[in-house]
């Protein structure tokens, strides 16, 4: 089902963003709120349909990104810009602080570098601690914890709605969202002429914003090869709202080589969340979950906060990163051909995703176009999800709670569908409202989200009406 | 707004709506019932070809005119019915959180019957590997469907389950236009057995035991679903859906998120002989104890509690300790989990226990070391086992079913 309209070849946009997840979507607002013509081309039915879907919700503050790096320089600006940002766009964010927790002798010895590297990183708030100052702060975790280094200033946030405030302000200050547009090839002569499944478009500057096919995108804009996309899974088990109070804080492992490892940590939704893995793999498309790599995870986690043990799993999920070839993110600015990769955000897009878009544009900058002026940034309140403002079923006249898990009104669910941004599968309305998001998995009401989806929906949930038997 | 009822009862399904009947007609004055969905009725509303209604009111109902009948009987008993009303909250003191299209309210209430049914286990909770496209539902989901939309999620799913609601989801499968592909269970031996050695060749769907889903692929839609075989290995077929059936849950999650807690073998919230909780101003009753029996046992249930709490609030007699019911692997669970001295006959009259596999061995009742009852049997995971609850339980110390695998 699409709801907006084709590219047209007569229209000219300042820059063409490649690819609608978190970074597209950061990117496509900043460029507009510096009065650029912006489109944004987007292969899936919504957007955040590939990496930016599944990840662990936390706004890092850097404190264990590589030192000097320009990622860390990215999460502090991305980060620094959502705390400035957040209020205005009717964004949550939740300062829960971290525990980087130790669970051995050998891991504790890692922990004076881990804070030096944090301290480094210009993260002030952070300190170590004994095994029980750190149980003070969470008495839920286990007896065995060594060591641990508290950082304040990690939050959790609603990990979809905000690249969806991000993008929403885009298309209020004029840009074009364009789905199901697989950008198919790229052609240079003085301007860009972009061609995708649902017809061509012409712009002045293109930003490859997209993600796992970042290397494959560069490929058909005709740039040599300059990475390549290493696709790493991760699953994550999201356990019962009962949960959450044993888990008030982010528990994070000391890393390793290859990963920052198992997280426990609270979400927004008043659930919690153990993950990820980190497993490499070719295919761009699968995030398969896997039975025994869940109940690993869930053992993990009772290990970590033993009262885990035994509350219902609601939800498992896996997303894949766009890890590449490199730990480094993977960024170029091709000034004569008016083209910027961001390539390889790895694990910290979230994070860093408001810092890439002002990167991107200083990057713009130097391509010698003519400066735009920056219009009026349109006022925007995003929908709150999340359980720690009020929500919608908490006010009259909601019509009536259609997701009994996840208290989901009927109204919610009309305003999504009414949004500059409406849904375009059903992974994107859950996105939105957290229909079918809870405990039940739709039980209750996936029939009813089924009948209001009719026709709204590029893939439906129910096919075609009842039959009649031909041969039973 | 505010509103003091002698008691709160809350879910309307067959336990919730013939406890309030009967709290009526005990004389207790206030009685609300809170219902989320726009009818009474629960579970039985989608399940169109279970009859309901026999024993309780000597006719049989289908689907939702069972649902239609009781809301007769409490509309005529005086029950105050309050549809679109979901409880958010239980407080310690018998505060109860609602939101309604009017917005969020307190209600307070002298009693509190927890009657909020039970559900199926979803995909994401049985931890099944895969992709995670559309298509994957289960028998609840399937029926409400049908029953309410006039919808289908599929056209060729693969059902996996053996219990009794796993026929009947393959029978709304048939009679609405779709064609399971098969049908497995993981279990070496089918839940429900005896049907099970005829309906599936009878329907002409394969049916394999000892088969695990290893695959479910699916860009969208389900596209294909491997599983494993014991005896053949990994068997891969197309369908565009995956019906999850059986294992049902407590949906207990009010109690879960409250000091109430569950039960750890039932899932649900633990009750006494008399469905008291270990908080003596709630109570339980129906399927949210020990999910699923039928919508006749949890009628039959909800009114004898529904008595016991009429007797408690007139004579108030006040709840002693409570004595926890502990047992042996691996049996499941016992309800009722507590006991209470008490010289009543309770609204419970046996002890129900369930076992998580098959066993074969003696199973026995200990009160305080003693044994007062016991029997020799091969125990199906997942059959309800009942025990007579001895006058003498209610006044022990230490109340104990014993198993001895192999005796």
């Amino acid at each position: 089902m699409l709801h907006d309209p084709a590219p047209d070849i007569r229209e000219t946009f300042d820059v063409a963003v490649i690819g609608a997840g978190v970074v597209g979507c950061a990117v496509a607002r900043r460029f507009a709120l510096a009065g650029a013509r912006v489109a944004v081309i987007e292969k899936g039915s919504d957007l955040l349909s590939g990496a930016s879907k599944a990840n662990s919700a936390i706004l890092h503050t850097g404190f264990d990104a590589p030192p000097g790096s320009l990622e860390l320089e990215l999460i502090k600006a991305g980060r620094s810009e959502y705390l400035d940002i957040h209020a205005g766009l009717g964004l949550s964010l939740v300062e829960t602080g971290a525990l980087v927790c130790a669970w051995s002798a050998l891991e504790a010895g890692k922990l004076e570098d881990i804070a030096a590297q944090g301290r480094a990183n210009g993260i002030a708030e952070l300190r170590l601690v004994s095994g029980e100052e750190a149980r003070r702060s969470m008495p839920g975790l286990s007896g065995h914890l060594v060591a641990a280094i508290e950082v304040m200033g990690e939050h959790i946030i609603d990990p979809w709605s905000a690249p969806l405030a991000y993008l929403t302000q885009a298309v209020a200050l004029g840009a074009s969202f364009f789905r199901e547009a697989e950008m198919l090839a790229g052609r240079f002569d003085g301007d860009w002429t972009l061609s995708t499944r649902r017809g061509d478009l012409r712009a002045r500057a293109v930003v490859n914003a997209a993600g796992l096919y970042g290397d494959i995108v560069d490929q058909r804009l005709g740039f040599a090869p300059e990475f390549s996309i290493r696709p790493r899974k991760g699953q994550f088990v999201v356990l019962d709202k009962a949960a959450c109070p044993h888990v008030p804080r982010i528990v994070l492992p000391v890393p390793t080589e290859i990963t920052k490892g198992v997280v426990v940590c609270p979400t927004a939704f008043g659930n919690v969340l153990i993950g990820p893995t980190a497993e490499e793999q070719d295919d761009r498309v699968r995030a398969t979950v896997e039975t025994d790599t869940l109940k690993a995870l869930l053992a993990r986690g009772a290990e970590i906060v033993p009262a885990l043990a035994g509350i219902p799993v609601t939800a498992v999920y896996a997303g894949l990163r766009p890890a590449s070839d490199s730990k480094a993110y993977r960024i170029f600015a091709r000034p004569e051909m008016r083209a910027i990769t961001l390539g390889g955000i790895r694990s910290t897009g979230l994070s860093a995703a408001l810092g890439l878009a002002q990167h991107a544009l200083s990057l713009h900058a130097g391509f010698g176009l003519p400066a735009t002026p920056a219009p009026t940034a349109p006022g925007l309140s995003m929908p709150n999800l999340t359980e720690t403002r009020e929500r919608d079923w908490q006010r009259p006249d909601h019509g009536e709670i259609v997701c009994h898990c996840e208290l989901v009104t009927r109204r919610e669910i009309e305003a999504a569908f009414e949004s500059p941004i409406p849904p375009g599968d059903f992974g994107g309305l859950k996105r939105r409202t957290r229909a079918g998001m809870g405990r039940c998995q739709g039980f209750y009401c996936n029939a009813r989200l089924a009948e209001m989806t009719r026709g709204r929906l590029s893939e439906p949930l129910a096919v075609d009406g009842i039959e009649e038997p031909e041969d039973a | 707004m505010s509103t003091r009822a002698d008691v709160i009862i809350i879910g309307g399904g067959p336990s919730g709506v013939a406890a309030a009947v009967e709290l009526r007609r005990q004389g207790v004055a206030r009685v609300v019932l809170l219902e989320r969905e726009p009818h009474l009725g629960g579970a039985t509303r989608h399940c169109s070809h279970s009859p309901f209604g026999i024993r309780e009111f000597g006719r049989v109902y289908l689907g939702a005119a069972y649902g239609k009948r009781l809301e007769r009987e409490a509309g005529h008993a005086g029950v105050d019915v309050r549809l679109g009303h979901s409880v958010t909250q239980i407080g310690a003191d018998g505060e109860i959180a609602v939101s309604s299209a009017r917005g969020v309210e307190t209600l307070t209430a002298r009693r509190v019957l927890l009657a909020t049914g039970a559900r199926e286990m979803p995909r994401s909770a049985r931890l099944i590997s895969g992709d995670r496209p559309l298509g994957v539902v289960t028998t609840g989901t399937l029926q409400t469907y049908v029953a309410f939309h006039g919808l289908m999620p599929f056209r060729r799913p693969l059902i996996v389950g053996s219990e009794l609601v796993s026929l009947s989801a393959a029978f709304t499968c048939l009679t609405h236009g779709a064609r399971p592909v098969a049908m497995i269970e993981s279990a070496p031996e089918p839940l429900a057995r005896a049907p099970f050695r005829w309906f599936p060749a009878l329907v002409g769907v394969p049916f394999h035991r000892g088969a695990d889903i290893v695959d479910i692929r699916g860009v969208q839609r389900v596209e294909e679903v491997s599983f494993r075989r014991a005896d053949s290995g990994v068997e891969t077929v197309a369908c565009d859906g995956v019906l999850l059936t059986g294992r049902f849950v407590p949906e207990s999650a009010l109690c879960r998120q409250s000091a109430l807690g569950v039960d750890a073998g039932s899932g649900g919230p633990a009750i006494d002989q008399d469905g008291r909780c270990a908080n003596p101003i709630f109570f339980a009753g129906g399927n949210v104890l020990r999910a699923v029996e039928t919508g006749g046992w949890a009628f039959r249930e909800g009114r004898a509690v529904g008595r016991a709490i009429a007797r408690d609030l007139a004579h108030d007699e006040g709840a002693s300790e409570a004595v926890p019911v502990t047992f042996d692997a691996p049996l499941k669970l016992a309800v009722p989990s507590l006991l209470r001295r008490s010289a009543h006959a309770p609204a419970f009259p046996d002890f129900q226990l369930r076992f998580t596999r098959l066993a074969q061995g003696r199973l026995s009742l200990e009160l305080d070391g003693r044994e007062v009852w016991h029997k020799r049997g091969d125990w199906r995971p997942e059959r309800r086992i009942l025990v007579p609850i001895p006058p003498a339980a209610f006044h022990a110390e230490h109340v104990h079913f014993r198993f001895r695998e192999g005796e």
